[in-house]
């Protein structure tokens, strides 16, 4: 029953073939923005295109870096990413430790009520969240940005997963440690949390992703530019007449750096993760 | 108990968890750590929520009060053109990118799950898109199907043809913007599928070649049924998220051209924040809501068999 050999040989190669031409178009664009974040603005559009440009324009970098205030844009999106990260990963995974593991009174609605609101569309709540903000004087400030996420959708999906990786753990941990008289912010603290690591690693890196890439908000909330996120502000770069393209590329280049070194390092744990807390059935 | 027989019932009841110290400890410890998200869910998403939808039933301008007009926002839906197209659009988006996101994510994960020498390269090529900003993603694709200068059409014209004015045509607009949310998400389905058939116990398959089973029927009898849950909650997952796009359509048409791209939110995010008719705009949030509603209850009913362990 060994198939054939001549015919696996082929079918592995075309199973190569096949995966390289998907990957190929999947790394155009990247190749694309690296290339002409690098070129001349006069030869952006030369043909046949110079996939490696000579010379290369680093000036193009340095130019988005002076010319604009891309440092704020850069510095909003990361401590608005840290904060909304660090703000979920504590309060979803206290929440996600007392639903896998205290029994308290009404435990099963209040858990059954957040998980059937999982579903509301961000975009019905920014109505009256708008307002909201409004009247507080939140309008043009990183407030709703911060804590909009931790207590929303993405908060309750948080408490799921930590929710779910309790309840795997073996209750004779805990039980031994109450025994001994520790008491619950103990036991979560110094004996739950650490054991969730992986489960923080995934809910850290699905965070960070989600707030350093999100555009619905930042376009509601914020006005000035001082005050952007990177995505709204590369947004922006596009609707100025003329767009200078080198320039939007270098742009674009620096927003996704950070992402792609964060990725590869933490790339294993993270398909991992996303198949542990989706899959396990 | 026998010595509580003449308390009431309700009372014994009731007197049950004070009398155990760690009972008592226990409400208190559970309230006070899901207290923090709980405040912020009522505060952040019920209470806008219920505001959303008395918003829905006023005629609420920019500047002054806001008054009471029922259902006349959601009678006025049905005789708004641009909703119907707009509704049209949304549907469009999803049954175009839906299948395809599907089927390509499935049919990558099929190469991919096989442990082949430098198969992790592919997967990560195929997974980047997804760590990308929509916003870089949907800007370089921009740039690709430019008119003039795109590097498409470029490549068009070495074959000797002219490209079409892919994001200015009525007719290919939406498709172009379809395709490429298809490649942006792609892979997050596909790592989703790995791991489904990774599940699927190998010795299945060696029987069934055994019993001379090609590669077809190995997939359609045991791959497919195998992870059928799994093809079934990334469709419903895949459709909800596909009813809320906003981000490639703002930067890649602006609704346009003539209204052809214009989806749900984009017409909601315009009524809300650019004309500020926020009661019309929640009347249309609701409508959102309500479609997303269906498919989630679809999913509610599947949830067993998926992401949660139930105790």
């Amino acid at each position: 029953m060994k198939s054939n050999r001549p015919g696996k040989i082929i079918g592995i190669s075309l199973n190569y073939i096949v995966l390289s031409v998907v990957s190929l178009v999947m790394l155009v664009p990247f190749l694309w923005m690296l290339s002409t974040s690098l070129k001349e603005p006069a030869k952006i559009f030369v043909f046949p295109p110079e996939l490696i440009p000579w010379p290369i324009r680093l000036e193009n970098y340095t130019e988005v870096l002076s010319g604009t205030p891309f440092h704020l844009f850069y510095w909003n999106s990361l401590y608005i990413a840290v904060l909304v990260t660090v703000g979920t990963v504590f309060f979803a995974s206290i929440a996600g430790y007392a639903f896998a593991r205290i029994p308290f009174k009404g435990k099963n609605l209040v858990f059954l009520v957040l998980l059937s609101t999982m579903m509301i569309p961000n975009e019905v709540t920014s109505i009256p969240m708008f307002l909201f903000m409004r009247a507080l004087g939140f309008i043009n400030t990183h407030v709703p940005l911060i804590v909009l996420p931790i207590f929303g959708a993405g908060g309750i999906f948080g408490v799921f997963v930590m929710r779910q990786f309790f309840l795997g753990i073996p209750k004779e941990l805990e039980e031994a440690a109450m025994i001994d008289g520790c008491s619950r912010w103990r036991i979560y603290w110094s004996i739950m949390l650490p054991l969730a690591k992986p489960a923080i690693a995934t809910l850290t890196i699905f965070t960070f992703l989600t707030s350093w890439n999100d555009f619905y908000d930042p376009l509601i909330f914020l006005n000035d530019r001082e005050l952007m996120t990177l995505p709204l502000a590369l947004s922006l770069f596009t609707d100025e007449a003329g767009t200078a393209w080198h320039h939007l590329m270098s742009a674009s280049v620096m927003a996704t750096l950070p992402l792609l070194i964060v990725f590869f390092f933490a790339q294993k744990q993270f398909i991992e993760g996303v198949s542990m807390t989706g899959m396990k059935d | 108990m026998e010595s509580n027989l003449n308390v009431p019932a309700s009372a014994q009841r009731k007197a049950k968890p004070t009398r155990n110290p760690l009972g008592r400890e226990a409400n208190v410890a559970g309230w006070l750590f899901v207290s923090p998200m709980v405040l912020g869910f009522l505060a952040l998403l019920l209470g806008p929520l219920l505001l959303a939808f008395y918003m829905s039933m006023t005629d609420w301008p920019l500047l002054g009060e806001p008054t009471f007009v029922g259902l006349e926002n959601y009678q006025a839906l049905f005789h708004d053109e641009e909703f119907w197209t707009v509704v049209g659009n949304t549907f469009t988006f999803a049954a175009g990118l839906v299948p395809m996101n599907i089927v390509l994510a499935l049919g990558l994960a099929l190469l991919l799950a096989r442990k082949l020498p430098g198969i992790g390269i592919f997967r990560t090529a195929i997974f980047v898109p997804v760590m990308t900003s929509l916003i870089v993603w949907a800007i370089v694709w921009k740039y690709l199907f430019a008119t003039d200068t795109g590097f498409i059409n470029q490549i068009l014209q070495l074959f000797g043809i002219t490209g079409p004015a892919w994001l200015y045509n009525t007719k290919l607009a939406m498709p172009v913007v379809i395709v490429t949310s298809v490649l942006k998400n792609v892979g997050l389905n596909m790592v989703l599928f790995i791991a489904a058939l990774q599940q699927v116990p190998a010795h299945l398959y060696e029987a069934a070649r055994i019993d001379g089973a090609g590669r077809a029927r190995q997939f359609f009898r045991i791959t497919v049924p195998l992870i059928s849950p799994t093809i079934f909650l990334t469709t419903l997952l895949t459709i909800i998220g596909s009813l809320k796009v906003f981000g490639q359509i703002y930067v890649m048409t602006q609704g346009g051209p003539d209204g052809s791209t214009k989806v749900l939110v984009y017409y909601i995010w315009e009524k809300a924040f650019k004309n500020f008719e926020f009661g019309y705009a929640s009347a249309l949030a609701f409508v959102l809501f309500f479609i997303i509603f269906v498919f989630t209850l679809l999913q509610w009913q599947y949830r067993k068999r998926w992401v949660f362990h139930e105790e």
